[in-house]
């Protein structure tokens, strides 16, 4: 039985779960992908097929470092908020969906993990 | 398929109107559903990315193995197809935001933004490779 009334219930959890955070996030982290996503493909194509040696004073620039760290965060934010979308339209039994999500925010937070402490281990 | 709820009869077996595959293709489906496939398939390369900075991190031998896979014709083809998701989607991205401040509806404007962004993206995937294979020509000598 809750105590709330029909108004903060609606402010608080409507049938959607949440308000308009999911889709600002969204547009923020896109807006935030633009001129990181230009950097990102700039440094691939100059390093992917470089020497390793190459590769590490790279990243061992604090700059570049920082750069790669913000691409995946916000990519990665940007991944996990989209993915949800796409597990919510299509898969509508609720044990399937929940492992899904489940799984899209792990692996999020889990290759961002990895990254941050790749990336870290070359720039410290 | 939403699973009916308990008690409720079947579907009733009505004629469908027809469906997708009935349809000529309007630009702006095609440029929707692309977005949502290099979506899904960027979230996957993801994974190429961590693994090429942890390749990275741990060493010239660990690298090596990275760039057998990423020289082979195989991988190429893999990487090829992270770009054109990454470019396409980037650009798709920004006909998006435009949307979302309420610009270039018309059908007119959201064909033509749709067409315009194909060709940036053949564009755009070409001139990455080609600087590539040239940083890659630098590197060799």
């Amino acid at each position: 039985m809750s105590v709330q009334t029909p108004l903060s219930r609606a402010r608080g959890l409507g049938s959607a779960k949440s308000g308009v955070e999911h889709f600002w996030h969204q547009r923020l982290t896109a807006v935030a992908l633009l001129p990181l996503t230009a950097w990102f493909v700039w440094a691939v194509a100059r390093y992917a097929g470089a020497p390793h040696d190459q590769v590490v004073t790279f990243l061992g620039n604090p700059f570049n470092a920082a750069a790669m760290l913000l691409f995946v965060l916000a990519g990665l934010y940007h991944m996990a908020l989209g993915i949800q979308v796409v597990i919510e339209d299509y898969i509508h039994r609720e044990g399937t969906k929940l492992a899904l999500l489940l799984l899209t925010n792990f692996a999020a937070f889990a290759v961002g993990t990895i990254c941050f402490v790749a990336v870290l281990r070359i720039a410290v | 398929m939403p699973e009916a709820s308990p008690g409720s009869r079947p579907p009733a077996q009505r004629p469908l109107s027809p469906h997708l595959q009935i349809y000529r293709w309007p630009v702006t489906m095609g440029t929707s559903i692309l977005h949502r496939i290099t979506g899904v398939g960027l979230a996957f390369g993801t994974l190429l990315l961590a693994w090429w900075l942890v390749a990275a991190a741990m060493g010239a031998d660990e690298y090596a193995v990275f760039e057998s896979v990423s020289f082979h014709w195989f991988g190429r083809l893999v990487l090829f197809g992270f770009t054109v998701s990454l470019v396409y989607h980037a650009l798709n991205g920004v006909r998006h935001l435009f949307w979302d401040v309420g610009r270039g509806y018309k059908v007119a404007t959201a064909n033509m933004s749709g067409l315009i962004v194909y060709g940036l993206t053949v564009v755009v995937t070409v001139a990455i490779w080609v600087g590539a294979y040239a940083s890659m020509g630098a590197w060799a000598q």
